[in-house]
């Protein structure tokens, strides 16, 4: 049996540890240039990068038929957040479209 | 109101629909944390002592198949290898600080407080007190997380898996980062990004994520250069 104690300790330390990493030694040194413009786009890049395989795969398989309710709301979704960009309608307009097309697929 | 007061609640504020977002996901952790065979008491620090949503979730996942410590603890390592990034973006907005405030800001440090504090920022530019507003969103996702969580293990094996309630994390992303697609090499990050994360899908303890992440950062930098350069003729 895993010890999980250990476990949730060592990935709690190292999971800390990588997210003070950075905060800390930019703040003891300058962080250059290049890397600075670099950071930019990390939100957009990490973002894109947990959304995509959300919508488009479904099992693992790309899926871009009519038949992957994830896909058919997730653009939805992304037509409310641009014309509404309001985080709680886009929400609510993503899973009322999902929890439809998956009806309309029974 | 002072200032520092003002930027929590902002922060917060920002934070509220994405709660809305993460509680389903913090109840589907609990539930699945206790049917991988985890103890309460485990499932629910879990939450506190890791803070970390995808990683909770293959944790669980690996000690129901039975994975060995270090695989375990590796695969945690790699999952939130994106929190390094993070790291580096909001350094230069924090860098000012004292030390307390680095580790708690740091414990706090979850996409979800990500996400809309890096987006104030730079909308907003550095000023004083603003690490409240990262504060602010950052301690209302824990508290949430907890919450959820809890309810989650109390539930169990009572949540429905069919619901697709997961589906609620991704669309909350959609809805931070769709708005900000104005730029094109912003764009080009964002599907470069996005390609590779489906074409490295496989790759095993979501490699993939790092690796497009890493892919989006290189062609939004490169094409901003370049554009630069353009200009500059």
């Amino acid at each position: 049996m895993t010890n999980i104690w250990v476990v949730m300790v060592f990935g709690g330390l190292i999971t800390f540890g990588m997210r003070f990493s950075l905060i800390y030694l930019f703040g003891k040194f300058e962080i250059p240039e290049t890397m600075k413009r670099a950071l930019h786009y990390v939100p957009p890049a990490v973002f894109s990068a947990i959304i995509f395989p959300e919508i488009f795969l479904s099992g693992g398989v790309l899926n871009l038929s009519l038949a992957n309710p994830r896909l058919l709301a997730g653009l939805l979704a992304i037509l409310t957040a641009w014309f509404s960009r309001n985080t709680l309608i886009t929400i609510l307009v993503g899973m009322a479209a999902l929890f439809f097309f998956q009806w309309i697929q029974l | 109101m002072s200032e520092a007061r003002k930027n929590f609640i902002e922060g917060v504020r920002a934070e509220v629909p994405i709660l809305i977002g993460v509680f389903p996901f913090g109840l589907i952790y609990g539930a699945l944390a206790i049917n991988s065979g985890l103890s309460t008491t485990a499932a629910q620090l879990m939450s506190s002592i890791v803070f970390a949503g995808s990683a909770q979730f293959i944790t669980a996942q690996l000690f129901k198949e039975g994975a060995p410590a270090l695989v375990m603890i590796l695969t945690i390592a790699v999952v939130n290898l994106r929190h390094m990034l993070y790291s580096a973006s909001l350094a230069p907005y924090l860098k000012d600080l004292s030390i307390r405030w680095k580790v708690l800001l740091s414990y706090l440090l979850t996409d979800e407080a990500y996400a809309p504090s890096i987006l104030h920022y730079e909308k907003e530019g550095l000023l004083h007190f603003k690490h409240w507003f990262l504060f602010g969103a950052g301690i209302s996702l824990w508290l949430n997380w907890q919450v959820s969580t809890a309810i989650g293990v109390f539930l169990g094996a009572s949540i429905p898996e069919n619901l697709s309630l997961d589906f609620a994390l991704p669309l909350t992303f959609i809805a931070m980062i769709v708005p900000v697609m104005k730029k094109q090499p912003v764009v080009a990050a964002a599907l470069s990004a996005g390609a590779t994360a489906l074409l490295a899908y496989s790759l095993p303890y979501k490699l993939g994520l790092i690796l497009a992440a890493l892919v989006g950062i290189l062609v939004g930098t490169l094409l901003e250069g370049r554009e630069a350069a353009k200009e500059a003729q």
